[in-house]
């Protein structure tokens, strides 16, 4: 076929559930994994006469979240009931917000990816609501409902359909969670289905001078990065080959379709169509008031929200030279990235510490399921370490060692190294004493260092980490290198 | 003015209700639904140009609380009432899965 284009068009609806301690409209304790029905109370249980009572806290972390994407906050919202009828959702609605959400018309910004520009992505709107309960049927012959989730604060944020790629949508997810995390918005767990992303997914084909657009279609329910691409890609493939089949493949002809992503097999499956929005008969809940917000309140939450991940991760690109990679992992959380600030603050060599977070610290972390801050080693002492290796007191290789007793010894790095015998030694006279012995022990090293100049500087590199070896890696590797080239000049 | 109730609306509303009603059923709540409208509708008398919409009966806004959490009912109260019980849930007749949210 000849003249083909195609454009995905990809929006994205992400629920992210806040790090409060209880429930949207009621006190009972939002907890992961704890006995089934076992924290409910008569209002996430639906009884009857049962009365919801907004969280504070839930709309001020919304308000926070909404700041972050540059929306407009609402100064008046209200509540809304979703009806659908679904055995996790007791009272046979969901409360959520119609057509006054808390925030609106905000964008957020893509890194640019190889030198292009960066992308920005509208947010539509961002809404206030209450999670559902939980289903379970695997291997049964019949259902079971825990309603622990059920009343769950969510901020469920919509983009408008500026997503351009598979590839694109990952990013933006990613970016979105860090952000969530790093704002303490969520805990954004995506195992424990703290951020779901549901993308609309259809393509513009222009092909002889016409553009046919393809079906639209929701994947529901995504909760790890790999599947956002992966269901995405699949999903623009599939519609384009059933495009190619039947050029009455559009949305004009088909409409919208709700899909699921089975992992496993790597496809999208069609499911039961939804109620449309007109069936879910939304009207204003008559049991709660409508919120305020003043300006005030407003800018006191501006106030508390800081750099944001991205402008600190290119302040730190700039400001160390370092790559985007590694400026990303350093910025991978706030607490780990105020930790490197707080080190540098404190006098520890900026270019050290940085190395010393993405080698070893972050592998540390890891080992731990932790992050660098989890660890719990202090500013001062992280600074200290980085300090000693960059005088050359102690070698990169023993700064990892000393890293790893840090995490259990509360000595100061210091003394650890000179506990650990890791201190290096300047002392010329036993840095020589170890270069007579590499001499004396490898006379065809020093014979091909002295006669083949083609040989030389490979048998020096030899001789310098056998003085090394000897060591006990304690020799100071310049000093080191000074005296075998002064060794080698003697005839 | 919205559309007038008729059978095909209730049967529609039933449905989405998962409510299994009796031809007998749908015409009795078709007539007085009809009826319910039509009395409410005396609003519609009213003049309200000029009147600012509203979102709420009550004049109060901003009834929130503080998030601390408070006792919970225990899964054995929660599940005292439920017609039927396993292993801890709420147990009834298998459905397929939707999720919603
Ligand atoms: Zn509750």
């Amino acid at each position: 076929m000849s003249n083909l284009t195609i454009r995905p068009i990809i929006g994205m609806e992400t629920h992210v559930q806040l790090a409060t301690r209880t429930k949207m409209f009621c006190g009972c304790p939002v907890e992961f994994g704890a006995e089934p029905n076992s924290r409910v109370c008569p209002v996430c249980l639906g009884l009857p006469g049962a009365l919801p009572v907004i969280n504070r806290r839930a709309v001020d972390l919304a308000i926070r979240m909404g700041l972050a994407l540059n929306c407009r906050i609402a100064t008046f919202s209200k509540w809304d009931r979703k009806s659908y009828y679904y055995p996790d959702l007791p009272k046979n609605y969901q409360i959520s917000q119609y057509d006054l959400p808390i925030a609106a018309e905000g964008h957020f910004e893509l890194p640019p990816r190889d030198a292009g520009e960066p992308r920005r992505v509208r947010i539509r709107r961002a809404h206030l609501e209450e999670d559902a309960g939980k289903n379970l049927h695997e291997g049964l012959d019949h259902t079971r409902v825990d309603l622990n989730r059920a009343g769950t604060p969510l901020l469920e944020i919509v983009t408008e359909p500026d997503l351009a790629s598979a590839d694109e949508a990952f990013a933006f997810a990613s970016e979105l969670q860090r952000l969530a995390v790093w704002l303490g918005v969520s805990e954004g767990v995506m195992q424990k289905g703290q951020m779901r992303f549901e993308p609309n997914v259809n393509v513009a084909i222009t092909f002889g001078g016409v553009e046919y657009r393809t079906p639209i279609a929701e994947i529901k329910n995504l909760n790890s990065f790999r599947a956002i691409r992966n269901a995405i890609a699949y999903e623009i493939d599939r519609q384009v080959g059933e495009w190619r089949r039947d050029h009455d493949y559009t949305l004009e002809k088909c409409g919208k379709l709700n899909l699921g992503w089975d992992d496993d097999r790597g496809v999208t499956e069609f499911q039961r169509s939804k109620e449309e929005a007109h069936d879910y008969r939304y009207f204003p809940d008559p049991d709660l008031v409508p919120v305020t917000i003043s300006a005030e309140q407003i800018d006191a939450i501006r106030s508390e929200i800081g750099e944001l991940p991205l402008a600190r991760q290119e302040r730190l690109r700039m400001q160390l030279a370092l790559t985007d990679v590694d400026a990303a992992t350093l910025t991978a959380d706030r607490a780990t990235s105020d930790l490197l600030a707080a080190a540098i603050a404190v006098g520890g060599d900026p270019k050290t510490l940085c190395k010393q977070f993405i080698s070893f610290w972050s592998a540390q972390a890891n080992a731990r399921s932790t992050t660098i801050a989890g660890l719990g080693v202090s500013a001062p002492r992280l600074a200290e370490l980085a300090n000693l290796t960059r005088d050359g007191t102690i070698s990169a290789t023993a700064a990892a060692t000393v890293a790893q007793k840090m995490l259990d010894v509360p000595a100061a790095p210091r003394e650890i190294a000179a506990a650990a015998g890791l201190l290096q030694v300047r002392d010329e006279a036993a840095t020589r004493e170890w270069v007579e012995q590499a001499v004396a022990a490898n006379p065809q090293a020093v014979r091909d260092a002295k006669e083949n100049p083609r040989k030389r500087q490979a048998a020096a590199g030899f001789l310098r980490g056998q003085v090394m070896k000897i060591s006990g890696g304690k020799a100071n590797p310049k000093l080191v290198g000074e005296l075998i080239e002064r060794r080698l000049a003697e005839p | 003015m919205p559309a007038p109730i008729d059978e095909a609306t209730v049967r529609h509303i039933a449905h989405l209700a998962r409510l299994k009603l009796s031809d007998d059923e749908v015409h009795r709540y078709t007539q007085q639904l009809v009826a319910i409208l039509e009395y409410v509708q005396q609003l519609n008398r009213l003049n309200v140009d000029g009147v600012e919409p509203t979102a709420h009966a009550l004049p109060i806004v901003n009834v929130l609380r503080p998030d601390e959490p408070r006792e919970p009912l225990g899964a054995e109260k929660a599940l005292a009432n439920a017609p039927q019980k396993a292993a801890g849930f709420f147990a009834l007749p298998k459905v397929l899965d939707q999720e919603g949210a």
